[in-house]
């Protein structure tokens, strides 16, 4: 699904130039469920950007589901993340004077699907995280839980090849967390490729491979046995 | 770009951001409802000068008699200097290329009664040209004709209010009036747009005037209506032959400007015209760069609007939204509340200046103030073209914006 080979990122920061990613090679099958750890400045979120299109490396290549991923202009990087990812962030990012409803609905509106089409598959999948009766609630009106799982459905609703959260238990607690991982398995149980960045070891755990990274390259890259959620609650 | 879809998205936009819709539809509207008042203002004191110069007929001049201030040809100074019969026939005679008409004006006070009924009014000894030169219109009956003037008759023609004061609501067609002693006929009533003093007046021949005061030959002043076709330079160039002429006429020195005075309604008329014009230039000069202020306000607004939905965008960016559909949202969402409010502005103005017609007339000399659509159509369509243009830079700057640049604010 994913395959990226001899990654290069440096940012300039004034005089200095920061390498923060310093060749990274690593491949992503179909089905995943991927934690990417490290501590903060090992060039983990970068990496994600990258591989979001929201960043451009400076060399190596990226190549997602056999499409090379090179230099797009804004447009087309655009209808790639429209069509190929969804994102899960760690303020959630929700569009605050909209509901629930209309924040899932939004990427379809953007591969420009009928209104009603478009509401009838948001509310599908907001039934999914288990938010149906919200849905006509606006984010400030949802708790922090609430709010992540609107976004877990928002980056579900186009149905991408991948979906890459950062962070995405970073602001809430712990019981929290754990349903929100708990959604994040059954929708990998689905057969969906996920990629997790986090600094909790307990959050990575959950995953089925650990890569971890440290000052922009990978140090360890292990399969781990999968800790359900659940267990946990 | 202009799908049904793109206009809900706009107005779910706008509703929830009421406050930024008003503020900024605010602006706009202010700025067009200031410069159709300026400019309806400006309209409105041109009315009134107008109006002033439409009482009377503009292609007038009057002579005035005065004092010399110098001796000439053995007369002494401060002569003065009294304008008679062979002056009207003179001038006839000799400007027949200029003289439409020409009527004297001998004013006197006189106590006019009729049966009961008595009061003080201004008579005025003229001949049928007065009519023209005041504009004067005839509500029933007739004006004083050359008839009169050469049979020295006792014809009058009243004022509407004096018919009013003395006769009620009778009809004062035929009846004899006491003016001053002498028992004349009403042969007409007249109305006159000079406002009540010159409808408290009456007409009678001057020839009549002058019998009466016992056959004399002075005649007040001088009224001439001259060719329209002149134009204003032909009545220059005549008001300085007549000068010439008359001083040659009545031994006054060349140099001396104080024997008689001339009133050139057609000079006065073009120094207004030039007032009036050189206010309304400095009127548009305000008005567009009240025009411009609104642009720039809307421009401030726009770049405000795009930093205050920096993250908004990014999160927009990030799921999927192009560039150009970034920069529609904005620009349309801008373009609807200017066209909305910019015509709104305008009507508000327009109803306005409607609404005051004549109530800044007597104090502020405003005369039905206005504007022409078209000019108040152009001037909004102006703020809106240039606001839009001036919202593209900043929404082309937005949609510029790096998602991980506008995400990354924690």
């Amino acid at each position: 699904m994913i395959e990226i080979k001899d990654l290069h990122k440096s940012y300039k920061m004034g005089s200095n130039s920061l390498h923060v990613l310093k060749g990274i090679n690593f491949n992503v099958e179909d089905g995943e469920l991927v934690a990417i750890m490290g501590s903060s400045g090992s060039g983990k979120s970068t990496l994600l950007n990258i591989l979001g299109m929201l960043d451009e490396a400076d060399s190596g290549t990226y190549v997602l589901d056999g499409i090379p991923i090179k230099n797009l202009n804004e447009t087309k990087a655009a209808n790639y993340r429209n069509k190929f990812l969804g994102f899960i962030f760690q303020s959630f990012n929700l569009i605050n004077y909209k509901t629930a409803l209309e924040n899932v609905a939004l990427p379809l509106y953007y591969q420009k699907m009928p209104r009603k089409q478009r509401q009838e598959k948001a509310m599908k999948y907001l039934e999914q995280v288990g938010l149906k009766e919200w849905s006509h609630h606006l984010p400030s009106e949802l708790s922090g839980g609430q709010k992540q799982r609107v976004a877990i459905a928002r980056a579900m609703v186009a149905e991408p090849k991948v979906l890459l959260a950062d962070e995405l238990t970073g602001a809430l607690d712990s019981k929290t967390s754990y349903e929100v991982m708990e959604l994040i398995q059954n929708i990998n149980d689905q057969g969906n490729t996920i990629l997790v960045v986090t600094h909790e070891p307990d959050i990575a755990q959950m995953c089925k491979r650990i890569v971890h990274l440290k000052d922009g390259v990978i140090v360890k890259d292990e399969k781990v046995k999968q800790v359900r959620a659940k267990v946990n609650v | 770009m202009f799908s049904r879809d793109t206009w809900q998205e706009i107005f779910l936009t706008i509703r929830k951001n009421k406050l930024r819709t008003v503020l900024s539809g605010f602006t706009v509207s202010l700025g067009i409802l200031i410069f159709v008042g300026l400019v309806g203002l400006t309209n409105g004191l041109q009315n009134t000068f107008e109006y002033f110069f439409s009482q009377d007929a503009t292609n007038v001049m009057y002579i005035f008699p005065g004092r010399t201030s110098m001796p000439y040809k053995g007369y002494k100074a401060l002569r003065q200097i009294e304008l008679e019969n062979s002056d009207l026939e003179d001038i006839k005679k000799d400007f027949p290329m200029f003289v439409e008409y020409i009527s004297p004006r001998i004013f006197r006070s006189a106590l006019v009664k009729y049966k009961e009924e008595s009061n003080n009014y201004t008579t005025i000894g003229v001949d049928w040209g007065q009519q023209f030169a005041e504009k004067t219109i005839m509500m029933k009956g007739r004006y004083i004709n050359q008839e009169d003037v050469k049979n020295r008759t006792k014809n009058a023609v009243i004022g509407r209010l004096v018919e009013q004061d003395l006769f009620g609501n009778m009809n004062s067609m035929g009846k004899y009036i006491d003016v001053g002693g002498s028992v004349f006929k009403v042969v007409g009533v007249f109305q006159d747009d000079g406002g009540d003093n010159e409808e408290r007046q009456l007409y009678i021949p001057y020839t009549t005037r002058q019998l009466i005061e016992k056959n004399t030959d002075k005649i007040g002043q001088i009224v001439i209506g001259f060719k329209e076709e002149l134009g204003y330079t032909g009545a220059m160039a005549f008001q300085r032959s007549l000068e010439k002429y008359l001083k040659q006429k009545k031994f006054i020195s060349p140099e001396d400007n104080n024997g008689f005075f001339i009133r050139n309604v057609a000079d006065q008329l073009k120094q207004n015209q030039d007032f009036a014009f050189v206010l309304a230039i400095i009127a548009a000069l305000v008005a567009f760069g009240t025009i411009i202020a609104g642009i720039i306000g809307i421009s401030n607004i726009m770049v405000y609007v795009v930093k205050e939905r920096t993250k908004e965008i990014g999160i927009r960016k990030a799921i999927g939204a192009t560039p150009r559909s970034v920069i529609s949202v904005i620009l349309l969402e801008s373009i609807f509340i200017t066209t909305i409010s910019g015509f709104l502005g305008m009507f508000i103005g327009i109803a306005l200046l409607g609404t005051l017609g004549d109530k800044l007339m007597d104090d502020y000399f405003i005369l039905n103030p206005g504007i022409g659509t078209g000019l108040a159509v152009f001037a909004t369509l102006l703020l809106i073209i240039f606001g839009t243009l001036a919202g593209y830079v900043p929404a082309k700057r937005a949609a510029r914006i790096k998602p991980i640049v506008a995400l990354r604010d924690e």
